[in-house]
């Protein structure tokens, strides 16, 4: 008798253990799903970047010729940025390519019939965009990352974690003292 | 920010339902007035009858009702890119679950609203004059205004509000014209009624008439203290969103000093929508603070320019403290938060001369708006092609080239 009340009260606490675990583990996977989401989203607006590029260049070497660094350095950065893998690597080459477009940003500022340019003030239009909703969702990622790795440190949480082999996610940080700012893009 | 918008959302049905109080109670007397002391009940139905209907309409299709009301065209991203670009990017930073409709408003007048039941369903509207005046950064902080309403769900409960204001102006007017063009036939059946029921009719009567009155004006201050809050909390939200409490800042300076005349599909109870107080030509002077639905927007300007630390709602409270020296605007709820740093401008140096836009460059927004193609000659004449043009040649009136206008 004895026996089966114990074997009930350790049933019972097992139960419930498992239920509670269980809700941490769905709790986990949610707000993993999120960081993804949040890096998706960071994704697309970089890709789009990308894609502007190549019509950026085109539209302004008809008007600007002596000035191959500029369109080379852009070229190299921009296809580093694309080859990146890691969040910290492409956080790294993706800094390094908004540095080289600010450089050109300024060196456009020499040729005012490029700056009139309708063509070539829509692609700058579409680029600022791009760069502010880089920044924006940005800020979205590191506060998901930031929610998802306390949970993966803190207890009880972190139980779970660690035996379903939740890992920690890196911020995105940017890596040059021109991005920290803000995009520098000038239309004025 | 969830404690923002509960503490926001108690505060609104507290001032509506003294609102609906006030509704009731003048129902219940007018009804007393017209049919007897019996008729009070039956007053009261009616009112809120008229209530419940009007906000039915209001929250099916009010959205639709008032942006075709304000003359708004919904645009895509081919008729003004910047502003489409400006509007997806306070969505991300608003991280609202769905993109709002965006509209232009073919008005020289600059102006700007939100309106929607919820975030997924949300409206912004911009007039014409607005795109042509305000730089990129101006744009942003007018956008995040907007998005801040939406996403403190203060569409919502303006228009509720509106609707219950809308009611008790509707209910006074109905009984003070009835009481004006029916007072010959309806006093002389009063007096072939029994003396003592005349008396208290009397009295009823004029109380009725009194309420029918004060009612209105009362709904109105309720209507107005819910709405001038809220515009100090959508400054401070459109502060943090954009980071940049200058471009807002230096928006509304632009728009208080703007020559165009007011709005011309701007009507009081729509007001509270707008960005800056439509009617400000004639309202601005002299009157108190009591009787405008925005707070003035020169202390709006010294609050934004007053946060020097950070862009967080904490910052704008402290600027607010300091330039007004009232008690605070925001929840207490929400000035826990992480500080926010103050990011550079983008747009170059600000002030009326950085953006030099004409009026015939409004005028070109409008007919884009409208499905018109622009075609740059090589002689540098911009040809309007109106939408029903028939795809073809067209010469250029000043070279003679012919150029090809495409079908669509």
């Amino acid at each position: 008798m004895v026996g089966l009340v114990t074997l009930l009260v350790v049933l019972g606490i097992l139960g419930l253990v498992a239920i509670v675990g269980i809700g941490i583990y769905n709790g986990l996977v949610g707000s993993r799903n999120q960081v993804d989401n949040a890096w998706a989203q960071i994704d697309v607006q970089l890709k789009r970047r990308h894609d502007l590029i190549p019509n950026l260049v085109e539209t302004a070497k008809g008007y600007m010729k002596h000035e191959r660094e500029t369109f080379e350095s852009i070229t190299k950065a921009r296809s580093a940025a694309m080859g990146a893998q890691s969040v910290s690597e492409v956080a790294k080459s993706e800094g390094q390519l908004a540095d080289a477009l600010s450089k050109f940003m300024l060196v456009v500022e020499n040729y005012p019939e490029l700056k009139a340019n309708q063509n070539f003030l829509a692609l700058q239009e579409e680029l600022t965009g791009t760069e502010n909703k880089i920044a924006f969702s940005r800020q979205n990622y590191n506060d998901q990352v930031l929610f998802y790795n306390n949970k993966i440190q803190m207890f009880p949480s972190n139980v779970v974690a660690g035996m379903f082999v939740f890992t920690k996610r890196d911020f995105f940080e940017v890596e040059t003292a021109l991005e920290r700012e803000a995009p520098k893009v000038n239309f004025a | 920010m969830w404690e923002l918008i509960r503490t926001n959302k108690r505060n609104s049905i507290l001032l509506m339902a003294l609102m609906a109080v006030v509704l009731l109670v003048l129902g219940a007397v007018l009804g007393m007035a017209v049919v007897g002391p019996e008729g009070g009940l039956f007053g009261l139905g009616i009112a809120a009858a008229v209530w419940l209907i009007l906000t039915l309409v209001s929250l099916s299709s009010g959205d639709k009702i008032l942006l075709a009301a304000s003359g708004a065209k919904q645009v895509t991203h081919d008729v003004h890119p910047q502003l489409f670009n400006v509007v997806e990017e306070m969505k991300i930073a608003a991280g609202l679950p769905a993109m709002p409709k965006v509209y232009i408003i073919n008005d020289p007048a600059p102006n700007a609203f939100a309106t929607g039941r919820s975030p997924q369903s949300a409206s912004i509207a911009v007039t014409a004059g607005l795109l042509g005046r305000l730089n990129r950064d101006e744009l942003q902080g007018v956008v995040a205004h907007e998005m801040s309403h939406i996403l403190h769900r203060d569409i919502l409960y303006v228009t509720l509000a509106g609707i219950m204001l809308g009611s008790v102006a509707l209910l006074s007017q109905v009984f003070l014209r009835s009481m004006f063009y029916g007072s010959m036939g309806s006093r002389r059946r009063y007096s072939s009624d029994s003396r003592g029921g005349n008396q208290a009719q009397v009295v009823l009567v004029v109380i009725a008439v009194a309420a029918a009155i004060l009612a209105p004006i009362m709904a109105q201050l309720l209507y107005f203290a819910l709405s001038r809050r809220r515009e100090y909390l959508a400054d401070a939200g459109g502060a943090r969103l954009t980071r940049y409490p200058e471009g807002l800042a230096s928006a509304l300076e632009k728009i208080a000093s703007d020559p165009a005349p007011q709005l011309t599909t701007a009507h009081s109870v729509t007001a509270p929508m707008f960005f800056a107080n439509p009617f400000k030509r004639r309202r601005q002077q002299g009157l108190s603070d009591l009787t405008s639905t925005h707070p003035p927007i020169s202390e709006r300007i010294r609050i934004l320019r007053g946060m020097s630390g950070g862009a967080s709602y904490k910052d704008y409270a402290q600027a607010y403290a300091a330039v007004t020296h009232g008690r605070n605007v925001v929840p207490a709820a929400a000035l826990t938060e992480d500080p926010i740093q103050i990011r550079q401008g983008q747009a170059g140096p600000l002030g009326p001369e950085s953006t030099p836009m004409q009026v015939h460059q409004i005028g070109d927004i409008m007919r884009r708006v409208n499905g018109f193609r622009f075609l740059t000659c090589d002689c540098g004449l911009k040809l309007k092609i109106p939408p029903d043009f028939p795809a073809g040649d067209v010469q250029c009136p000043r070279c003679r080239r012919s150029l090809a206008v495409r079908p669509r």
